[in-house]
């Protein structure tokens, strides 16, 4: 039992990060119906970027610790991915707009091509040792035969901004703006919303989720380099289909099912079939689910 | 401004450098101010070219507006689309041929990558740019068919030449079985089931024990020509009479000229299923499928077909790329080389023959020719693609549908042959 609830923790705490991405993914497809591929580097961006300031934060001059150096690291790194992101579309998707669908597709690809190669010839194509960033904290005893002190700030930190993200796209007029151009862009520009800003919005917003979860993969794997965004984009994108693109619960269900998937796939078959485990309920699902979890199919008309 | 933002962007990524030895920040203020300069020109490089965007749009726009003429089509869309273009092809394809005669191994090896590429290319555009389905697993196809020779030849010592229609045909059968449940899926479900399925066979040729997992399969025997020793006697007459380099091998040679003879074969094959009934009938499907149920057309039985037949291509491809490489092991087929292929097809210019041999072309040999700048070659090359779609959406040569006149229905009034109008036949019957 106590190896069953350890597959849990891990699943639910890797499944929590995947949602982190999978959000980002999630809200650009449902406001421009665009995959966007660059999404796994601004992730991989946002790590680098968190353990830059870490080492740069905790040297001498500054010299912080414990909460203090976890949030600011956390606030940087969301606001550069934040940036970063922005810029991303503003070059890269912004002149395509009204272009065929695989264009920006395309443009995408190579945008992901560009970051890869160039944090690698920056930095360094070596695997980057991550400090641990989570302060010593006493959880109860209880808790902590299963739980241990990195997955359990990964779940708050996950579910506080799961908890801001849907307070602002349900309570603010931004929010509303954005569930408006969801719906329907033309009629959201006529109604007066300002359609670029919207998408810039959007993509901040899923560049500084997926910064946070950059950075709190650094913290549990303790390891980066130029390259995780691949893999993590990709799972990301596919727990996002799973529970139907475009809905941001169905982002969430489908990333927790896929982390349980693996992590249970791992624990109990073997860890090589992990990720194929994880591609083969998504081909299931979708079979007999066409528009994923939480999707809508909709009806076409002529 | 921008170059600021950018520099500002840049800036922990580039100066902070960490130093992997003393876990330590290694800050290189110098690479600032050579930052700053290269994004400084190119900004002021990519504001031009998107101000003289807008004016040839809005220029196009207002000719079309007024009547004035009709909407010019580039140099390399006009000679793609000219009466030329046969025999242009046949020119090229003498070109080609010729190559590996004055040229060294080296060319010859990027040449027939190039060319597998194009065959991959042209079978991706069927199912990508003629029935619009996005195939996001192309590369698993390709696996098949070079698994397909490689284990045959490594269990049963079966030829090249059985194999190649082995593996065509398994990549068919494959295509199909995929194809029966998902294709009801649309647009971007579709791809990301693709996309899984060719994580899927990656993942199996990895893990299971035959394959030799990621070990590969090493020593795939080359095509055998007729059961002759091509790097014998035949070699020696051609570097005597035909200026061959002299440390050619033959074998190497003879591939390039089967895949040769597969990229004609592929380019008439998909230039006839284009104009066929089958392939009306996709590009239809990809305009408006409500339509085209309503005019009778079998969605899933086409859009099946155009699944299978898609990746009939790349099973060729497949057997061929492994006799070429002599080993190849799961990590040959990622998902990069998915997105490599579909990359060709965009940026050639979907839908379009022509399009996808210069997409190839340029997508192979350009980090070929990017060598020079070593480690910045995909930096570049990454950059290259986003600028390409952000000025040339459409792809290179942008695709012109093609018009089929009916002969009877010509409205301008011409001549017509009087034999066989109803006057004159009346005019017979009145004589009979």
């Amino acid at each position: 039992m106590d190896f069953f609830f350890s597959l849990f923790m891990s699943g639910l705490t890797k499944g929590s990060i995947y949602a982190l991405i999978a959000l980002g993914y999630t809200m650009v497809y449902g406001i421009i119906a665009l995959i966007n591929f660059a999404h796994g580097e601004i992730y991989m961006i946002g790590a680098f970027i968190a353990l830059i300031f870490t080492m740069h934060l905790s040297a001498p001059p500054v010299s912080m610790t414990g909460w203090t150096l976890l949030l600011t690291v956390a606030a940087i790194a969301a606001i550069y991915s934040g940036m970063y992101g922005w810029t991303v579309e503003k070059i890269a998707y912004q002149p395509l707009r009204g272009a065929s669908r695989l264009a920006p597709l395309i443009s995408a690809i190579g945008m992901s091509i560009f970051l890869q190669n160039y944090v690698q010839l920056v930095q360094t194509s070596n695997f980057l040792v991550f400090p641990d960033l989570i302060p010593q904290i006493e959880l109860p005893l209880s808790w902590a035969k299963t739980l241990n002190r990195t997955n359990f700030i990964i779940l708050i930190f996950t579910a506080l901004s799961m908890a801001t993200l849907t307070f602002f796209i349900k309570f603010t007029r931004m929010g509303m703006a954005m569930r408006a151009v969801a719906q329907d862009p033309t009629m959201a520009q006529l109604s007066g919303i300002n359609l670029d800003r919207v998408i810039s919005v959007t993509f901040i917003i899923g560049s500084v989720l997926a910064a946070l979860g950059g950075l709190l993969i650094g913290c549990s794997i303790r390891q980066i380099d130029f390259y995780i965004g691949f893999l993590a984009g990709m799972k990301a994108f596919t727990a996002a289909v799973l529970g139907g693109i475009g809905s941001i619960p169905g982002a969430v269900i489908g990333a927790l099912i896929l982390g349980f998937a693996e992590s249970f796939a791992a624990g109990y078959i073997s860890s090589s079939y992990k990720d194929m485990v994880a591609f083969i309920i998504l081909i299931i699902i979708l079979t007999f689910r066409p528009g994923g979890i939480m999707g809508t199919t909709q009806t076409q008309k002529v | 401004m921008a170059t600021l933002w950018i520099s500002f962007l840049a800036y922990p990524l580039v100066v902070l450098r960490i130093n992997t030895n003393t876990k330590s920040l290694d800050p290189q203020w110098s690479r600032l101010p050579i930052l700053a300069a290269s994004v400084f020109v190119i900004t002021i490089i990519w504001r031009f070219l998107l101000k003289r965007r807008s004016y040839l749009r809005l220029t196009k726009a207002v000719n079309e507006a007024s009547g004035l003429s009709v909407p010019k089509a580039t140099w390399l869309t006009t000679v793609a689309k000219s009466r030329y273009r046969r025999k242009l092809l046949v020119v090229l394809l003498v070109i080609v041929a010729i190559i590996p005669f004055v040229s060294t191994p080296y060319t010859v090896n990027i040449m027939t990558t190039a060319l597998i590429y194009i065959t991959l290319g042209l079978g991706l555009n069927v199912v990508v740019g003629v029935s619009g389905l996005l195939n996001l697993g192309y590369v698993a196809f390709y696996a098949i068919g070079a698994y397909t020779y490689a284990l045959l030849g490594y269990y049963f010592g079966l030829s090249f030449w059985i194999c190649l229609p082995l593996g065509a045909l398994f990549s068919t059968i494959l295509g199909f079985l995929l194809g029966l449940p998902i294709i009801r899926l649309s647009g971007d479900y579709l791809a990301i089931v693709t996309l899984s399925f060719g994580e899927i066979t990656r993942l199996v040729l990895t893990n299971l024990g035959f394959t030799r997992g990621p070990r590969g399969i090493t020593n795939i025997k080359p095509p055998s020509f007729f059961g002759l020793n091509l790097n014998g006697a035949p070699k020696a007459f051609l570097v005597e009479h035909f200026g061959l380099h002299p440390v050619m091998d033959l074998n190497r040679l003879f591939i390039y000229f089967i895949i040769l003879a597969v990229v004609v074969l592929t380019i008439i094959c998909v230039y006839r299923l284009e104009n066929s009934r089958l392939g009306r009938a996709w590009l239809a499907l990809r305009e408006d499928e409500i339509a085209c149920q309503a005019m009778g057309i079998n969605r899933t039985r086409a859009k099946l077909m155009a699944f299978a037949l898609g990746s009939t291509w790349a099973g060729l491809a497949g057997v061929v790329f492994a006799s070429q490489i002599t080993f190849i092991n799961p990590s040959s087929f990622s998902f990069m080389g998915s997105i490599m292929i579909l990359s060709i097809v965009v940026l050639g210019g979907m839908d379009s023959i022509p399009g996808v041999i210069i997409g190839a072309a340029v997508l192979i040999l350009l980090p070929e020719q990017l060598r020079f700048f070593s480690n910045y070659r995909m930096l570049i090359f990454g950059a290259l693609m986003v600028t390409m779609m952000v000025f040339r959406p459409g792809g290179l040569i942008q695709s012109v549908r093609e018009v089929y006149i009916h002969q009877a229905s010509d409205s301008p009034p011409e001549p017509r042959p009087v034999v066989a109008t109803p006057s004159t036949m009346d005019q017979e019957i009145l004589n009979d």
